[in-house]
């Protein structure tokens, strides 16, 4: 592995190439470029239905100058799993003999909701593969439906902020617990505007002796609504904010990292949530004084897990 | 020659899996299929085949892990039935349209609801116009035989598609008969090693799979699965006539009895066809002069050679396994459209039988086809329900 200097990393070939129809200022093409600089073996990207597979694989053309394959939406993880047992196979006849390393992409509705049991069941048979979802907090394939990674009090086009709502009414769940919870080698959360961290922990990844799940944190301008050149700006808010902390489960032991780490050794204050909630039009409604609960609700859920989340990394395994 | 032995369809297909020895096999337990998977994860178990075998935890998982890997270049065998089949059933025009020759066993059970686990053609017809090919056993040696000829059809280059084998549940799958083995060197050489086309794990040379399609090539995309499909016909027949060299058991797009002189032709699939020639043996010492045919190859549809079998004929009477409510049984309507075309039309009629594990009796078929010969039968009839 070449190591982590950006004269180094700029000239390794591109697997996923420009020219794709993501949104501008789409922070999954980002997150993927920095995925898959994680490796120097070749690598099988897969993905599960959602923009980021719509926008890089619209025949006649592929963004992908790796061997992709898509099938269906809830079933990613058995989509990689395929390739990858096949690989088991072929491998051990001595009919291949490369080295090769297996990606699934997914957004958060095809990891947290529809695909939560294919992604279950293929983190406990042990396939040696990578998850990676893309969370952007919604179904923004299908124009910013809710899932279960949405934020509670996010407006979106089914839980909409009305005369009696505050958006989503519900806090998401914790995949990258859920996770966790599975005991496979390696789990990590990632942020695009750290580059270096989520490059390492793609690095972690791929090395793992079993299966690994990253989870990033993916703004969305168009769901999220913000301007999309602020898309690195407001990724990196949510780990000042302590929305999305940066950590790893390392064979079960927390560690957080980057500006996480920092925070949580108090050499960097965390930020308010409502400076995150300010940034986004998704949450305008909350600034209301009606919805002022609301806001103090969540501020009390991130705190609680992120004083959670520092005890775990404080303890010895 | 292989020698005879004693066994239930389930096991029987388990043992052409074992002699062909394929690279992968996912499958999620089902009755009645399950015996597949148990017996196959024993060979695994004591090394008596060195494929990955991998344990789903669902059937959607099954159909999709096999998919990419077939498509990855691996030889990839699963097997299901009823629900799991219906759960699959988003993963199976997928598969198809992905062209891999994927074989999965399919130990044909209805489908909810009620809950049933018993026989009929519910959950297979539900899946007829997905794009796979699909053979029917007639008896726990078919069962066998078809596992070891649809490799070959699947995977030719002109056809690239998957195939089902089906085989009747309980009646095929847990009823022990007697059959005769193909040696497994026999069973190797006629396999044969498997080619694939543009395997994903080429790297050397990166392709995507499964690609979204506006309008211009969505079309175009699925006329080339008819195509292929139309090419599984001459195929199918190619590879019977070798397995028919190798074995002596001699299989056609529509296997046919007594039906040359018949003045009355009955068309079912699955193991009644059995009990049919019974039927039909009983009915020849009344004199009633009938003969009875199994498309052994449902998809393709064998059109031209069930035109064949029903030319000249007074009456075509076509035996459902399964129903649609509403309408006709599901093979009905096919039979009808093999036959507009022929100077005289047959009078044709339409028989639902043994649904959900009913019986499908010979007193009760010999009923319906006297009535039948004696012109008073209906168009339709619901053979058997008793309300």
């Amino acid at each position: 592995m070449t190591t982590l200097a950006l004269k180094d990393l700029i000239i390794k070939p591109e697997r996923l190439a420009s020219g794709h129809r993501l949104c501008a200022g789409c922070a999954e093409s980002i997150l993927a470029k920095q995925i898959l600089l994680g490796t120097d073996d070749e690598v099988v990207v897969t993905a599960s239905t959602g923009c980021f597979e719509v926008s890089t694989t619209i025949f006649p053309y592929t963004s992908w100058n790796t061997p992709y394959i898509h099938t269906a939406f809830g079933n990613g993880a058995a989509t990689c799993a395929g390739v990858e047992t096949a690989y088991a196979a072929l491998k051990k006849q001595g009919k291949i003999r490369e080295n090769i390393k297996f990606v699934n992409f997914a957004g958060d509705g095809a990891t947290y909701d529809i695909g939560l049991q294919a992604l279950s069941g293929a983190m406990e048979r042990g396939h040696k593969m990578m998850y990676v979802c893309l969370n952007n907090e919604a179904y923004m394939n299908t124009g910013i439906q809710r899932s279960s990674a949405t934020s509670l009090g996010a407006s979106t086009t089914t839980s909409w902020a009305g005369s009696l709502a505050p958006g989503k009414k519900e806090f998401p769940k914790d995949m990258t617990e859920i996770m966790a919870a599975h005991n496979i080698p390696y789990v990590a959360q990632v942020s695009p505007h750290n580059w270096r961290d989520t490059v390492t922990k793609a690095q972690k990844g791929f090395n793992a002796d079993g299966p690994s799940f990253i989870n990033c944190i993916s703004p969305c301008p168009r769901g999220w609504r913000f301007p999309s050149d602020e898309t690195i700006a407001i990724a990196k808010l949510a780990v000042e904010t302590c929305v999305w902390p940066l950590y790893e489960v390392v064979d079960g032991k927390y560690v957080l990292t980057g500006e996480s780490a920092r925070i949580a050794s108090g050499k960097v204050e965390k930020k308010p949530v409502l400076d995150w909630i300010n940034s986004q039009g998704r949450f305008k409604h909350l600034l209301q004084d009606r919805w002022e609960p609301v806001v103090e609700s969540i501020q009390d859920q991130i705190d609680k897990k992120w004083n959670r989340l520092v005890k775990l990394s404080e303890m010895d395994l | 020659m292989g020698m005879d032995i004693a066994i239930n369809g389930d096991n029987a297909v388990a043992l052409a899996w074992k002699q062909i020895n394929p690279d992968v096999c996912a499958a999620y337990p089902i009755t009645p299929q399950t015996i597949i998977v148990e017996k196959f994860a024993e060979y695994v178990a004591n090394g008596e085949v060195d494929t990955e075998f991998v344990c789903v935890e669902s059937e959607h998982s099954a159909l999709t892990l096999c998919t990419t890997s077939a498509s990855a270049g691996a030889r990839t065998f699963t097997a299901t039935a009823s629900q799991g089949l219906a759960y699959m059933w988003e993963m199976v025009p997928i598969t198809a349209s992905m062209r891999v020759p994927l074989i999965m066993a399919v130990a044909n059970r209805t489908v909810s609801g009620p809950i049933n686990i018993n026989n009929d053609h519910g959950d297979v017809m539900s899946v007829r116009d997905c794009g796979w090919i699909q053979l029917f056993s007639e008896n726990v040696q078919q069962a066998y035989d078809n596992s070891i000829i649809a490799p070959r059809i699947a995977e030719h280059h002109d056809v690239q598609l998957p195939c089902m084998v089906n085989l009747d549940g309980f009646i095929l799958t847990h009823a022990i008969e007697r059959m005769t083995m193909v040696d497994t060197a026999d069973v190797k050489s006629f396999v044969g090693e498997h080619k694939p086309l543009y395997p994903l794990l080429d790297v050397k040379h990166p392709i995507s799979h499964g690609n979204m399609d506006g309008p211009d090539f969505y079309y175009p995309h699925k006329y080339q699965t008819v195509m292929a499909m139309d090419n599984a016909l001459k195929v199918a027949e190619e590879v019977f006539e070798e397995f028919y060299q190798l074995t002596g058991r001699r299989y056609n797009l529509v296997d046919e009895y007594m039906c040359d002189d018949a003045d009355i032709v009955v068309v079912i699939l699955g193991s009644s066809y059995g009990t049919m020639k019974a039927t039909v043996d009983l009915l020849r010492e009344e004199g009633i002069k009938v003969g009875c045919c199994m498309p052994h190859v449902y998809r393709p549809w064998p059109e031209a050679a069930m035109a064949k079998i029903m030319n000249g004929k007074k009456s075509v009477v076509v035996f459902d396994k399964h129903l649609g409510i509403g309408s006709y049984g599901p093979l009905f309507p096919e039979v009808v459209t093999a036959a507009v075309d022929l100077e005289e039309v047959p009078k044709m009629y339409n028989v639902i039988y043994g649904l959900g594990g009913a019986d499908a009796t010979v007193a009760g078929f010999k009923g319906i086809l006297e009535d039948v010969a004696e012109g008073k039968a209906e168009k339709m009839t619901y053979l058997g329900v008793r309300l």
